[in-house]
């Protein structure tokens, strides 16, 4: 079994959640879709370092993005509870503040 | 003595400038001095005349050497000079505008009779004036006119002469214009219109005299120097210059190289010259100017229009004779003659008693510029005329100003008549210088006219030409009606019933700086012929006032001139020649004066014809002569119709071209503007309205897509690359 399957497994994870992050209602299924996202990407990169040259980037780089997926899912979470304070709402369609 | 000191010559310039500082002084101060400064001109004046004629007495007549009396400042080491731009650098005609006095006895004369009738004029006018409202200015205008006079006769050159020449000009339309300042005189209009008429008319004259002026500062060295190439004069270069000496002496040089023919310019020059002379001295057909400046202050008008002033014309003519070829002379003895005799027949017919006066004034000039023309001796009589007439003249005008202020300001003389008992002295005044006028033996006027006479009598007997035929016909006619019209002044207003008895009862003879003006330029009148005469009474051959001609000429030939310049149009006048045409004058001048005086006695004293039925029988040409020949109206309907012709036209020009032209432009820029307006509404707007709409329009477009919502937006970003990722993928 070669890196591409790690690959398609990683790009099929992306593309959900990019469906995720487009099609859902709740804005925590957005953020969930999100976390898809970057999980894709530390499976790209802990997939290519075992292929790779056999250095210890990659794995680095997964460990940094778990915590910065971290950071980001608070600063996430507190940005919800403002939009959910200031619309009342949890529906991202209904934040459309930015059109003005 | 013979030649004048540097101290003469300051005296000669106090003589100058004493009258300047009265009238600054005067102008400034006047009103409020005691008197309004009036004793302080008539005692400057009476300090001019003494100075004046103790010049006159101790160094013209006095001069005993044999060389010509001719005294030049800018030539006497030490003497008074002015000069004008003058620069140190040899610079050929660097010694143009060097100015100075001339005191020969041509200016020694005229000084001294200034001198004289200025001082009495003045005493007169400070009685005569009396109560006018002007009085201080009256007084400081004539004291500038006399500066401006003595100045003119002082002049060793042309363009000075000039410059005073013009000042007179204006002091007399000043003094003319005297009551046209004055709201509560009755002819406030009359004195405006005529000093107007009196300035215009004799600009004509000075204009044709700065022509000439001109043409011989620029042609006369040029023609010299010509001369000098060709080898046919010896001397040095000359320069261009004012200075009667210098033009002269080159005048005297060129024709004598051309063999005693003047050249064709200098005919013209001196024709533009003499047109000074016409002007100012009032000769025909400028003479319109005189009888209306009648409309100023009685000693105004005896002493620039009858003494000073229009004598200025017959003194240029004697200081420019030598320039004067005999073609010019013939014009100005036929233009003398005929003004003499013209001025004498309307003289006969007006009946206001200044008028009589006036026309007088120009008859006697044109004796003066006629005997002029003749030419040697002719010249010489003319100059004397000049002298003894500002005398009685002078004194004619101020009997007749006391006579209208002692009747109250009444100028007609019909409304006069016997006023011989009331004013005394005015009358023995009065009839003296009529007497002189009139060419009395041994009465001033006398010497002078006689010896015009005999001077066209032997011009005519020499040279049998035109002009001196004519005058010789017109001058003894001119003086018989000389004597004709001045009897009937005397008659009409000092003999007979008193026509107007209100006017009679209230007449009075005037104060005494009247009557003592009036005796001392009587007595003037009487004797001034005398005192120039040596030996023959009866003649003025070999005095002192011939001998002007042998200085002019002895001055001439010492500086290299020609010998014979001042002599060149002279009658070659042989001892029998003389005498015959002396002898002819005293009787024609007897025949002519016993002719005149009766005529008048008949008429206006005797009352034995009556005039009317006279002019009744000359009907036409009675009302021609009574209305000035109609001069006015012609010069009105051609000169003065034609200026304001041409004024209109103007006028119509510059209302309807120029005016036209200028609203043309205006509305040429008008529909430039319109159209930038409508270029900069429509297309420059446009455009920039256009872009603006574009871009809204497109911007409502773009706007749909501007939801607002973060979930379509990602939908867009995912769509764009997957979009980027096909198209790199393809390609």
């Amino acid at each position: 079994m070669g890196v591409e399957a790690y690959m398609g497994v990683a790009g099929m994870l992306f593309v959900l959640g990019i469906v995720c992050i487009i099609s859902r209602r709740n804005i925590l299924y957005v953020l969930m879709g999100i976390e898809m996202i970057l999980n894709a990407a530390n499976i790209n990169f802990v997939a290519c370092n075992r292929f790779g040259n056999g250095g210890v980037e990659g794995r680095m780089f997964a460990i940094f993005v778990i915590i910065l997926a971290a950071a980001e899912a608070a600063v996430a979470l507190a940005i919800v509870l403002n939009v959910f304070h200031l619309f009342q709402s949890v529906r991202p369609s209904d934040a459309d503040m930015l059109r003005d | 003595m013979n030649t004048l000191t540097p101290n003469d010559y300051t005296l000669l310039l106090s003589v100058l400038l004493i009258p300047l500082l009265g009238y600054v002084v005067q102008i400034f101060v006047g009103r409020s001095l005691p008197r309004k400064g009036d004793w302080m001109l008539v005692g400057s004046m009476f300090v001019v005349m003494c100075i004046t004629v103790y010049m006159f007495f101790v160094h013209a007549m006095g001069h005993t050497g044999s060389g010509p009396f001719w005294n030049e400042s800018a030539r006497t080491p030490g003497g008074p000079v002015f000069r004008w731009l003058y620069n140190t650098s040899n610079v050929p005609g660097d010694q143009n505008l060097i100015a100075g006095l001339l005191y020969d006895g041509l200016a020694a004369s005229m000084l001294m009779v200034v001198g004289v009738v200025s001082f009495l004029v003045h005493l007169f006018s400070s009685a005569y004036m009396h109560g006018d409202r002007r009085y201080h200015i009256f007084f400081a205008n004539i004291s500038l006119f006399t500066f401006a006079m003595l100045g003119l006769i002082l002049s060793d050159n042309i363009l000075f002469l000039f410059v005073f020449w013009e000042l007179m000009g204006f002091m007399s339309y000043l003094l003319i214009g005297h009551f046209a300042h004055d709201p509560d005189s009755p002819r406030i209009t009359h004195a405006a219109a005529a000093c107007k008429k009196a300035f215009l008319t004799t600009r004509v004259g000075d204009t044709c005299l700065f022509f000439g002026m001109a043409m011989f500062y620029f042609l006369l060295p040029r023609e010299y120097n010509q001369l000098l190439e060709q080898g046919l004069i010896e001397g040095e270069r000359a320069l261009s210059s004012f200075r009667f000496a210098d033009l002269w002496t080159m005048g005297g040089q060129i024709v004598e190289a051309n063999h005693g023919d003047y050249p064709m310019w200098m005919t013209v020059a001196g024709l533009f010259t003499f047109g000074g002379t016409v002007g100012k001295s009032a000769q025909f057909p400028l003479h319109i100017w005189l009888p209306d400046a009648m409309e100023g202050p009685t000693p105004v008008s005896a002493m620039i229009h009858a003494a000073t002033m229009v004598a200025a014309g017959v003194f240029l003519l004697g200081r420019m004779f030598p320039m004067m070829s005999p073609e010019v002379l013939q014009v100005v003895i036929a233009v003398g003659a005929f003004t003499a005799l013209f001025a004498a027949t309307i003289g006969c017919t007006v009946n206001d008693i200044k008028g009589v006066l006036a026309y007088s004034t120009i008859s006697q000039l044109g004796f003066m510029v006629a005997a002029i023309g003749t030419g040697g001796l002719g010249l010489v009589a003319g100059l004397f005329h000049m002298v003894t007439h500002a005398f009685f003249k002078a004194c004619l005008f101020l009997s007749a100003g006391s006579v209208i202020h002692g009747c109250h300001h009444e100028q007609n003389m019909q409304k006069m008549g016997g006023l011989r008992k009331k004013m005394p002295l005015t009358f023995l005044c009065m009839l003296i210088c009529t007497l002189a006028i009139a060419g009395m033996p041994l009465f001033s006027g006398y010497y002078s006219k006689d010896r015009i006479i005999a001077s066209v009598i032997d011009s005519t007997l020499t040279q049998w030409r035109g002009g001196n035929v004519f005058a010789l016909v017109a001058l003894p006619l001119a003086a018989m009606l000389t004597t004709f019209y001045m009897f009937r002044l005397i008659f009409l207003t000092f003999f007979g019933e008193p026509r107007d008895h209100h006017l009679h009862e209230h007449a009075h003879e005037s104060p005494w700086p009247m009557t003592g003006a009036l005796l001392g330029l009587a007595s003037l009148g009487l004797f001034g012929g005398h005192f120039w005469l040596a030996g023959d009474p009866l003649s003025i051959n070999g005095t002192w006032f011939t001998n002007l001609v042998e200085w002019q000429n002895m001055y001439v030939t010492s500086r290299g001139g020609s010998l014979d310049l001042t002599q060149m149009n002279m009658v070659a006048v042989g001892e029998h020649a003389e005498k015959t045409g002396h002898i002819w004058a005293i009787g024609v001048s007897m025949t002519v004066l016993a002719l005149g005086f009766f005529a008048a006695l008949w008429i206006y004293g005797l009352k034995k014809l009556d005039p009317a039925r006279i002019t009744g029988k000359l009907g036409l040409v009675y009302e021609a002569v009574r209305d000035k020949y109609y001069i006015d109206e012609v010069v009105n309907a051609t000169v003065v119709r034609g200026t304001m012709g041409l004024a209109k036209g103007q006028t119509w020009i510059d209302e309807n071209i120029v005016d036209g032209t200028v609203l043309g432009v205006g509305r040429l820029g008008r529909g430039l503007g319109t159209l930038c307006a409508w270029i900069d509404k429509h297309i420059v707007d446009g455009a920039v309205n256009w872009l603006a709409n574009t871009t809204q329009a497109l911007g409502s477009v773009v706007r749909l897509l501007q939801t607002g919502r973060i979930q379509q937006y990602i939908s867009f970003a995912v769509g764009g690359a997957l979009l980027l990722a096909a198209f790199h993928i393809l390609t």
